[in-house]
């Protein structure tokens, strides 16, 4: 990917030095919305329904077929909302910050167009209260788009009328799912809500409400500016356009980079510099921490939602946690499960006690005092919280690294029990 | 056999409302009446309105949380719900500076066990504790999207990353310590 063209995200982003609106407007800035605005909300929507961009938070729904379900035309409510999802607390996934932090005004171009696609009059950008200096960055942005007359009442002379506002949340990893945030944001505890009504029809305030992903909407300008036809052709594979790849865990030098979408992982590796010296790689999740392990044999699937589903796992959010054969693979999970029973936010049974519950087994195992039968409370733990018991996705998250773990580590299982203690402990 | 509440207690629970006015500075009260503008409803303000009395007085007293509860008009337990949620609302006193540890996989990957370690047996305190002399506090975290610079800690908001045991005990020394006799 030579031609700058070809890295539509990156081509904006610089940490150091991120651009203000005038240096984001002189190599290209805000002409996709320009754009936009000539043409109707329908054909906005037309637009990126056919250049098939998937939801980039994880779950990888079609990000027109989300928009599709809005009430649009004279009959529609008065006022619609978009929500940016940017509560980036997937454990291993760093890839919305690096986005905030060095293309803040790319965010709210991209916010734009997908309100003006849904004819929503307000936005919010959810972000991770973790997140100060992406927080600071959006502040300065957002004052000089409005300065610029991009945000406010008639853009640009267009009886388009936008308010962005940002909203720091306090930290809890629930607020990722789109009806608790939805909550979190009308000052309720951050609870998931029972679907249908769907936000698309019922969502913030009872309004009209699409939230996407701060990836997701970063990539819009570039399909308003060059086409969908061009969208589509930056990949060979099944799924458009470029995505943000990263990687961390014990590799050379873990980071970020902007690929076609389907670039196989272990390409990704590569750039990565592969494993530190010394460390031989057993396992990786493909996306994030609620995504299921793959082995080194799984190296050559392409990045891509088909692909990895096939093999038994999720893209998620397409950042790689690599395992090295001097960490404990029990060790491992225990800590991932740690985290989703700390962050279950207790609405649903099954995830507030099943979580805590495997995580005391998990301990018990790793600590040398586990037994034959604590494995088959985990598998069976693994059929209570999967999808369908559960009232969100949080739950059936924890179980995909449990459970292929579970698979592939099926001998540091025993090796724990049998010898009655961690392997890598003695 | 529960136990039965005496009606003057309920009514002195009840009655522990009070008036935002009285315990809310004006800059507190103009930040938070700026916030409410932006939703449709007041208490959509209260995530924003705990960060605002929590960056003036670094945690959220009882007093406090009423307060906030009567200018957004809505009850302390709907705010107490919220505030008792989040990882970054204190409802307990915390030292001058508050270190949040990332303890989530890719730092646990990269050394975490030894930072950890480092932080409580330096400092003298547990996590979810503050040294005695009021200047540290030490909380575990979630994920804080330093991935690819773990291990990370966060110290009052800001991110530090590839931290090593030396960086450790340069961050502590600016700190001014931090005792615990």
């Amino acid at each position: 990917m030579n031609n700058p063209t070809d890295r539509p995200l990156s081509t904006h982003l610089d940490v150091e030095n991120p651009q203000n609106l005038s240096a984001y407007q002189s190599t290209g800035g805000y002409q996709g919305f320009s754009n936009a605005l000539k043409i109707s909300p329908q054909e906005v929507q037309q637009q990126v329904t056919d250049s098939n961009l998937k939801g980039r938070g994880g779950a990888g729904f079609s990000t027109g077929m989300k928009w599709s379900f809005v009430p649009m035309g004279e009959n529609a409510p008065e006022h619609k909302y978009l929500v940016c999802n940017a509560d980036e607390m997937e454990p291993g996934t760093f890839k919305d910050r690096w986005l905030m932090e060095g293309a803040p005004h790319l965010l709210i171009e991209g916010m734009l167009i997908a309100a003006y696609a849904i004819g929503a009059d307000v936005a919010y950008i959810f972000l991770r209260g973790e997140y100060r200096l992406c927080a600071t960055r959006l502040h300065q942005a957002i004052e000089e788009a409005y300065a610029a007359g991009w945000l406010g009442e008639n853009i640009k002379g267009t009886p388009y009328t936008l308010k962005l506002h940002l909203h720091t949340s306090a930290g809890r990893y629930i607020c990722g799912e789109e009806t608790a945030l939805i909550n979190a944001l009308e000052g309720k505890r951050a609870t998931p809500r029972a679907k249908p009504p769907f936000p698309q029809v019922v969502g913030l305030f009872g309004r009209p409400t699409i939230v996407n992903n701060c990836e997701t909407l970063c990539n819009l300008p570039s399909i308003l500016k060059h086409g969908s036809h061009w969208y589509t052709q930056l990949t060979a594979g099944t799924d458009s356009g470029s995505k943000i790849y990263g990687i961390s865990g014990k590799v050379k030098n873990a980071g970020l980079w902007e690929l076609p979408m389907g670039t196989p992982a272990r390409e990704i590796f590569q750039l990565a510099g592969g494993m530190q010296d010394g460390l031989t790689l057993r396992g990786w999740l493909p996306g994030g921490a609620s995504t299921d392990f793959l082995m080194p044999e799984h190296l050559d699937l392409p990045m891509e939602y088909d692909a990895i589903a096939k093999a038994g796992s999720r893209m998620g959010t397409g950042l790689i946690i690599a395992l090295d054969d001097q960490h404990c693979p029990v060790g491992m999970i225990l800590n991932l499960l740690q985290f989703f029973a700390q962050e279950s936010c207790g609405w649903c049974t099954p995830c507030r006690d099943g979580l805590p519950w495997a995580v005391e087994i998990l301990t018990r195992i790793e600590s040398g005092h586990g037994n034959q039968d604590d494995m088959d409370t985990l598998q069976q733990l693994c059929g209570f919280m999967w999808i369908g018991k559960t009232f969100c996705a949080l739950a059936p998250g924890a179980v995909e690294p449990l459970r292929s773990g579970m698979k592939y580590f099926a001998d540091d299982f025993q090796q724990h029990i049998d010898h009655k203690g961690c392997p890598h402990r003695q | 056999m529960s136990k039965v509440i005496p009606i003057k207690q309920v009514q002195a629970y009840a009655e522990q409302t009070v008036d935002y006015r009285q315990v809310l500075s004006q800059s507190e009260i103009d930040a938070i009446e700026h916030e409410c503008a932006l939703y449709e409803s007041r208490p959509a303000a209260a995530i924003d309105a705990l960060q605002i009395v929590q960056r003036e007085r670094r945690w959220i007293s009882d007093e406090s949380l009423y307060a906030i509860a009567d200018m957004l008009c809505m009850s302390a337990t709907a705010l107490e719900g919220i505030a008792t949620f989040y990882n970054l609302i204190y409802r307990q006193p915390v030292g001058q500076h508050v270190i949040h540890l990332c303890n989530s996989i890719s730092c646990w990957l990269n050394d975490f066990q030894t930072i950890a370690d480092h932080l409580r047996n330096t400092l003298n305190v547990e996590f979810g504790q503050t040294t005695s002399d009021g200047n540290i506090t030490l909380l575990p975290n979630v994920c804080l999207g330093c991935c690819n610079k773990a291990p990370a800690l966060m110290l009052d908001g800001e991110l530090i990353e590839n931290l090593d045991i030396a960086s450790i005990d340069k961050l502590l020394q600016s700190l001014g310590g931090g005792k615990n006799e």
